[in-house]
């Protein structure tokens, strides 16, 4: 339907529909990405016969992948900082090994009627969140520590954090797996729970559902109002019922899917875990101070230095957050596999650093949203399972991934270099590439930058 | 040698160069002739040409991206890349010195240009041989295997001319050698030049110390506004400093600033008092020396400096000594003496600073309008948990939008989209925002062209008379003199003057920019 949508106004069009992931090129280029796992989804649809879409394999690919995509929303933050993590995998198996130990005991200790299982359930489960958390602030905060207030680079305090963190788990693990009781699972392979008459459905699922609809539907009316309240010429009011209408009804298909699963499925326990995650850190980061102290760092240090930004503790919250939802994420998984061993966690940094450049990040720092980094996490995601589904082996997996990392920042770069904004502003430019590089420079020249007084060097971080 | 130049041959000619950038013509109809053998000065203000007509004679501008003709040693020469040019003999030495810190004094005279043996490995000996003749040459006797990182500033600089020697120099070009030298350094960089004169280099100095110039140049040419205005044989003409200053400045005040007669001027309300700051990296260089200076309320204050005076310097570290290492000095703020240890503080205590370098320092270019706009006191639009309200984001950028003239559909464009003018005109806009008492502009007006300017120097006055103190720092001297109320001379870190307006022409101005003596010189 892009195509079709005559772009004439600036502020009206398709361009709306991209800002739903906020203003900017960034939108621009989630907007793109966002074509991408539509693309990918359906060719794979068709490829499989109908498998991708079936609700059992919808739900797999959640709970399979909720916790690669909580890595996800803690590393945009790291990149658009202008960072990296690669400890995550480690951190989250050093948290999981403490986390499975103290579960077992508190298992042991906290002895409850048979009838008030479900109390004791939340209570262990509760306690290991609580210390995942706990245990990834206190991993973050010493790697922040280095990060922020030493100056050593993040790529190489987090590489030491990689091996310290994996060795220390094997360490306290004795390098043998650990089980957990079953009834943790709930966490990160549970289901909504069923409640109320049966029609069929998952009733929990469809409310979940129905809200959903209607916070879309208020935040297309609050996003109208505001546009009148500033004089912003609003887009006709068609093109918000067209946008409308479309989230709407690929909200209702999801919910037709996880609501229709096999009996005692529904929608999965981590992917609300994920959801909440998603709303808060997206929050964070597009309307609260903190968030644009993060992308200012990112994007020009020396002028959010210069603009009251106090860098060295910016640096720091970014990396201790990220390691609390590495323990969360390590949790997560704990949970689903039901136990955890001296392997956990392996690549999974850079499953979630692949997702944030497919999510259209930039690797200097600046660019990058959280909606963005879960849209390439789900490429990824889909790729593997559509891959999977079609008997690929994974060796081949592996190298198809790596490709498509590969392409797809290219494309990036590509489109960015010939002048157009992203992909797909290149792509609704008519006639666009019959124009060769351009290499119009971004910023309009001024006079020859001849003499600065400038000191070469300026205050060193 | 013969000293008359007049009699020796000419070696290089530079015949009607013309160089344009977008928007700006920065050389216009240039010529520059130059005798062999001889220590031909170039003067002019700040950006009045100066490096960029090097940057054609050396090939950094390679030949068509410029018009006009160079004829060296009698032919036309037409460089493509610095390296033809080297071959050729012209040796360009930029104030910024090109040498790699990390590697040592052999290694970086050699960089680029290794002697070899067989199958392209570096012969190190004689390398190593070839070094100490070289340093002998230009009086150093460091150990060649030193890193450059080891060395002074001056050391480092002797070690650039080497490197120029063993390209076989006939033309060595000296971009503000002694800048960043203190006078011992100075000196004997100068005395290295007379000995190459002595051995028949020619060498192209540009410089803004008009002792140095007077001293040891036989031939001045002067540029202003991209264009030569004179040549002046120092000998013949009986030049002086006097002479060069009016040279250089010697240009119509055009009638493009805002009218003002000092009534808005109320009481002292800041003063700086001693301050003395230490240089980040070189610890016994003091980029202000025991400066002080006041701030009337609704007054505009100017600063006039030659680069590397230390007037960005001294604001910056009194900035929330976001430069140097503050170790001396007090400010007094309202009667009472204030601390500023970070920028925040200095925002908090109404302090707002524009700084020069827009691009690197003021903006963040993947901003768009209305985040760069609010982004210095978020605080200001934000509830007591942080979270910033969009909307009176919008309303507010776009108030700034009309006030300023910023000229953009909405204030949703990107920054890096806007003009010069325009994002010189948001980033006045970020810190009018912060509602400062105190607002140092450093270069507001630099590569923005006449009509922003004359908009910028009228927000510059509305808001002194608002009751905001302004210290204005310039290298532009009609522009200190149309915007400003009061003017402080700043000289190697030390403030050397204060007049009135009335008080100050271009001549005195430059005089006490140019020398640390104080008023006796008039």
């Amino acid at each position: 339907m892009t195509t079709t949508v005559p772009v004439k106004k600036k502020s009206g069009g398709i361009r709306d529909l991209s800002k739903m992931f906020g203003a900017g090129q960034s939108g621009l280029r989630q907007f793109g990405i966002l074509g991408a796992l539509v693309l990918i989804i359906i060719i794979f649809e068709i490829l499989t016969g109908g498998k991708t879409l079936e609700p059992g394999n919808v739900i797999n690919i959640v709970r399979g992948n909720a916790y690669v995509l909580i890595l996800a929303v803690g590393m945009v933050m790291v990149i658009v900082a202008g960072h990296i993590d690669l400890s995550v995998g480690s951190v989250a198996a050093f948290v999981n090994i403490i986390v499975v130990i103290a579960v077992r005991r508190l298992d042991q200790v906290l002895v409850m009627p048979e009838s008030q299982q479900w109390l004791k359930t939340l209570m262990v489960v509760a306690a290991a969140v609580v210390l995942a958390l706990a245990l990834g602030a206190i991993v973050g905060a010493w790697q922040g520590f280095w990060v922020a207030y030493i100056g050593v680079p993040a790529f190489i305090v987090t590489l030491a954090g990689m091996l310290v963190f994996r060795g220390a788990n094997q360490v306290i693990g004795n390098s043998t797996p650990l089980t957990v009781p079953d009834y943790f699972g709930v966490l990160g392979g549970g289901y909504i729970p069923d409640f109320g008459p049966d029609f069929g459905f998952s009733n929990g699922t469809l409310i979940l559902g129905a809200l959903a609809i209607a916070a879309v539907i208020f935040q297309e009316f609050r996003l109208r109002r505001r546009q009148s309240v500033i004089g912003a010429t609003p887009a006709p009011l068609w093109v918000s019922f067209v946008k409308v209408g479309v989230v709407v009804a690929v909200i209702i298909f999801a919910t037709y899917l996880f609501a229709t699963g096999r009996v005692g499925t529904s929608f999965p326990v981590p992917g609300i875990v994920l959801g909440i995650l998603v709303l808060l850190y997206g929050f964070i980061t597009n309307n609260t101070i903190t968030g644009r102290h993060i992308y200012s760092v990112g994007g020009n240090w020396h002028a959010a230095e210069l603009s009251g930004v106090k860098i060295k503790r910016v640096n720091f919250l970014v990396m201790m957050n990220m390691s609390m939802l590495a323990g969360l994420a390590g949790v997560v998984f704990v949970s689903r596999s039901l136990s955890s061993g001296p392997g956990d966690g392996t690549g999974w940094e850079l499953d979630a650093i692949a997702a944030v450049f497919i999510g259209g990040a930039a690797v200097s720092g600046g660019i990058g949203t959280v909606v963005g980094s879960i849209i390439g996490g789900l490429v990824i995601a889909v790729l593997n399972n559509g891959l999977q589904l079609l008997h690929v082996s994974s060796d081949r997996v592996q190298i198809i991934k790596g490709l498509v990392l590969l392409i797809a920042v290219a494309l990036d770069v590509l489109s960015k270099r010939s002048g157009g904004p992203s992909l797909i502003g290149r792509l609704r430019r008519p006639g666009g590439d019959a124009q060769g590089p351009i290499n119009r420079p971004d910023v309009a020249p001024t006079a020859p930058a001849e003499e600065s007084s400038r000191p070469s060097s300026v205050t060193p971080n | 040698m013969v000293q008359g130049s007049e009699n020796s041959p000419i070696i290089l000619e530079m015949q009607s160069i013309t160089k344009e950038f977008p928007g700006v013509k920065a050389l216009d109809d240039v010529t520059l002739k130059v005798h062999a053998g001889e220590i031909h000065a170039i003067c002019g203000e700040n950006g009045a040409g100066k490096s960029t007509l090097m940057k054609v004679l050396s090939g950094v501008y390679p030949f068509g991206t410029y018009s006009g003709d160079i004829v060296y040693q009698g032919e036309v020469v037409q460089f493509a890349d610095i390296r033809a040019s080297e071959t050729a003999g012209i040796v360009i030495i930029h104030q910024e010195l090109a040498l790699i810190p990390e590697l040592s004094i052999v290694e970086n005279i050699f960089l680029g240009n290794e002697p070899r043996k067989r199958r392209g490995v570096i012969d190190w000996d004689q390398a190593h041989t070839r070094a100490v003749e070289l340093l002998a040459r230009v009086g150093l006797s460091d150990d060649p295997e030193t890193q450059i990182k080891n060395l002074g500033v001056g050391k480092q600089q002797l070690v650039e001319i080497a490197k120029a020697l063993n390209k076989n120099v006939k033309l060595l070009i000296l971009d503000e050698p002694t800048a960043a030298l203190n006078e011992g350094d100075s000196q004997h960089l100068l005395d290295l030049m007379r000995g190459l004169k002595g051995r028949g280099i020619t060498s192209i100095m540009i410089s803004h110390k008009l002792n140095e110039i007077e001293a040891i140049a036989d031939s001045i040419t002067i540029i202003r506004d991209g264009k030569t205005i004179e040549s002046l044989d120092v000998k013949a003409d009986g030049v002086d400093e006097e002479r060069i200053i009016r040279g250089m400045v010697g240009r119509v005040l055009e009638n493009r600033y805002p009218e003002h007669d000092g009534s808005s001027i109320g009481e002292v309300f800041f003063e700086v008092r001693n301050w003395t700051v230490r240089h980040p990296l070189v610890a016994e260089r003091l980029v202000a020396k025991n400066s002080s200076f006041t701030v009337r309320r609704g007054e505009v204050v100017g600063f006039a400096g030659l680069m590397g005076a230390g007037r960005t310097e001294l604001a910056m570290s009194l900035f929330g000594q976001s430069y140097g290492t503050v170790v001396g000095g007090q400010i007094i703020m309202n009667g009472e003496e204030i601390r500023l240890p970070n920028v925040s503080a200095a925002i908090d205590h109404r302090l707002a600073y524009v700084s020069e370098d827009r691009k690197a320092l003021g903006l963040n270019l993947l901003d768009d309008i209305k985040t760069s706009i609010v982004s210095a006191k978020l605080s200001k639009i934000s509830s007591n948990r942080g979270v910033v309200d969009s909307l009176r984001e919008h309303g507010i950028a776009d108030g700034y939008r009309s006030e300023l003239r910023i000229k953009t559909p909405t204030v949703d464009v990107g920054v890096s989209k806007l003009s010069g003018g325009n994002q010189q005109k948001v980033v006045l806009a970020k810190w009018m925002f912060t509602d400062p008492e105190l607002l140092i502009l450093d270069e507001p007006t630099r590569g923005i062209d006449v009509g922003a300017k004359t908009e910028i120097y009228n927000i510059i006055r509305k808001l002194a008379e608002g009751g905001a103190g302004i210290i204005l720092i310039s290298s532009e001297l009609p522009e200190l003199l149309g915007v400003a109320d009061r003017i402080y001379t700043i000289f190697e870190g030390q403030i050397t003057d204060e007049l009135t307006v009335a008080q100050a022409d271009p001549e005195t101005l430059m005089k006490s920019m140019t020398s640390a003596n104080k008023k006796d010189a008039a």
